[in-house]
């Protein structure tokens, strides 16, 4: 019995003060880290007062920076949900050698350096290969112009809707569109009216987060932007350059609106935590899940 | 419908699921394919569903004198009924029974107003009427089995296939539900095979029982002759019979 009591011994049965120290602790290493420098931003960007704050939007290249993040989001989002549920789709409902590695290299842009993302591009579309050779002949411009942009971003975005995805449908297993086939439904009509009712929190999800890393990339664009202004400058590349500047209070006023982002991004993350299958730590409890759940497969 | 199957082979990666296996069940016969787990008859069910992929490695699945062993589950039309029901839980008991109806396409789907009728008759027919708007999570296991037996019938199959139906109930439903399948089966004409690797189960319900083990037949036949002449050593084990009716194998 006393071992048994032992075994069952986690963390929570610390004594009180142990238990208080460490949450206060945790609080305060989130605290300087992460909040400190949030407000720090905020108070940047309205040090030399809200007018100061204001007329930085009123800048043009500013604006145009604005207008380019908002331009390769609104690309390079859509064709990573796109992506992201075609890999999810393929890696959880067929059984294929490769499987488990495909899984993992989808995961590769988080951690390979979102540079090196950015050089491969400018490798693969540069006039000296054969491709850039053949597309800049014909005028067509992928580097230094928006189709590079949005290619950056894919790359550095790539694993955050599938990321979410696999977990969620291989927990979920695929009996309810067994189920509809047999009722007579066709591949669309499944997909629509029961895969994608059923992972639309999860889609959700990887959608904002992969929003957010969009918006905010800087690595990967960086290489592959050129940096030219009123053309190819994104607002995290804007805000280097007036940095660089000395343009501090415009350069932290920018930054803000990029923090407001982050915060909204992480206002809604907390809402769809609300649904039991997002919540982090994911993996043990999906294990656990599934094996009691234990999907239609042909075990018997 | 007459089913048949002849044959049939399957390999899961390394061994295989299914040897050599033949089966026939007739117009409104009640067949259970009754084995321990593991022993393939599942694997065979979803076979006859079409709903097993890969395709089986050799034999053959007859719907009357049609060979559907490559057709889709969509061209098969069989109703099938899911071991923990696999109900759409978006949607509410009557959007799960209209499903099968709603995605036909334009020219075979019946009238709104005809669907509402087909709802509440199969409502009945399940016993459970008046349950229309409820979700999935809101009905019991027995409920939920009923439920996933209407929207399988709303189609109007010619057959019907259950995997493990009362396997996830507790003893007091089971006893219930079993009595009420059994009249159900013959009050709509169906040919209904089901799942279990419960034997008295198996022997109360069925007409005939065929008995899987490690992807082989061990033994076809009605409960009678089955428990009067257990084919091999496997059969007398599996089914608890007394030393001395074993058969000498």
């Amino acid at each position: 019995m006393s071992s048994f009591t032992l075994a069952a011994r986690t963390p929570n049965h610390d004594p009180k003060p142990v238990a208080y120290t460490l949450t206060v602790l945790a609080f305060a290493a989130v605290g300087l880290i992460l909040v400190l420098p949030l407000v720090a931003v905020f108070a940047e960007a309205f040090s030399k007062g809200i007018g100061v704050f204001l007329h930085t939007f009123t800048d043009s290249s500013i604006q145009h920076s604005i207008a380019m993040t908002l331009k390769v989001a609104a690309l390079a989002v859509p064709l990573n949900t796109i992506f992201g549920l075609a890999a999810a789709w393929s890696v959880t409902r067929f059984t294929f050698p490769g499987r488990r590695f495909l899984i993992s290299l989808i995961e590769l842009p988080l951690w390979v350096s979102p540079v090196i993302g950015g050089l491969i591009y400018t490798l693969i579309f540069g006039i000296q290969m054969p491709l850039g050779a053949w597309l800049d002949e014909r005028n067509i411009q992928i580097i230094f112009a928006y189709p590079g942009l949005v290619l950056a971003t894919v790359f550095v975005t790539f694993p955050f809707v599938a990321r979410v995805l696999i977990p969620l449908m291989e927990q979920q297993g695929q009996a309810e569109e067994e189920a509809a086939v047999s009722l007579g439904a066709r591949g669309w009509q499944v997909f629509w009216r029961v895969t994608l009712p059923r992972i639309r929190i999860g889609l959700l999800y990887g959608v904002v987060l992969c929003n957010a890393r969009a918006m905010g990339e800087f690595g990967a664009v960086s290489v592959v932007s050129g940096v030219i202004r009123n053309k190819t400058v994104t607002i995290p590349l804007q805000i280097e350059i007036l940095h660089a500047e000395y343009h501090f209070a415009e350069a932290f006023a920018l930054a803000s609106l990029l923090s407001v982002l982050g915060i909204i991004t992480l206002v809604l993350k907390l809402y769809l935590e609300r649904e039991p299958v997002l919540r982090p730590p994911l993996a043990p409890a999906w294990e656990d899940r599934r094996r009691q759940r234990d999907p239609a497969q042909p075990t018997s | 419908m007459n089913i048949r199957v002849q044959n049939i082979s399957k390999n899961f990666e390394r061994f295989p699921a299914l040897n050599d296996v033949s089966v026939e069940v007739r117009q409104g016969d009640l067949l259970a394919l009754l084995g321990p787990s593991g022993s393939g008859k599942t694997t065979l069910l979803r076979i006859i569903a079409g709903l097993e992929f890969p395709h089986p490695n050799d034999g053959k699945v007859l719907f009357d004198d049609k060979d559907v062993t490559w057709s889709s589950a969509y061209e098969r039309r069989a109703g099938f009924v899911f071991q923990h029901y696999a109900l759409f839980n978006h949607l509410t008991v009557a959007e799960n029974i209209a499903f099968g109806l709603r995605v036909r396409p334009r020219k075979t789907r019946p009238p709104e107003s005809e669907i509402q009728k087909r709802i509440t008759v199969l409502l009945e027919m399940v016993q459970l009427p008046g349950l229309e708007k409820r979700f999935p999570a809101q009905l019991s296991g027995g409920q939920r089995q009923r439920i996933a037996l209407a929207r399988a019938l709303a189609v109007e199959p010619k057959i019907l296939l259950l995997d493990e139906p009362f396997g996830a109930l507790d003893a007091k439903v089971r006893k219930d539900l079993r009595k009420w399948l059994r009249k159900f089966h013959d009050q709509t004409g169906l040919t209904t095979i089901f799942v279990t690797h419960d034997q008295e189960e198996a022997f109360e319900l069925a007409d005939h029982v065929t008995i899987l083990h490690q992807g082989k037949i061990q033994q076809s036949g009605t409960p009678k002759e089955i428990l009067a002449r257990p084919a091999n050593a496997f059969v007398t084990d599996f089914l608890d019979l007394p030393n001395s009716k074993k058969a000498s194998s």
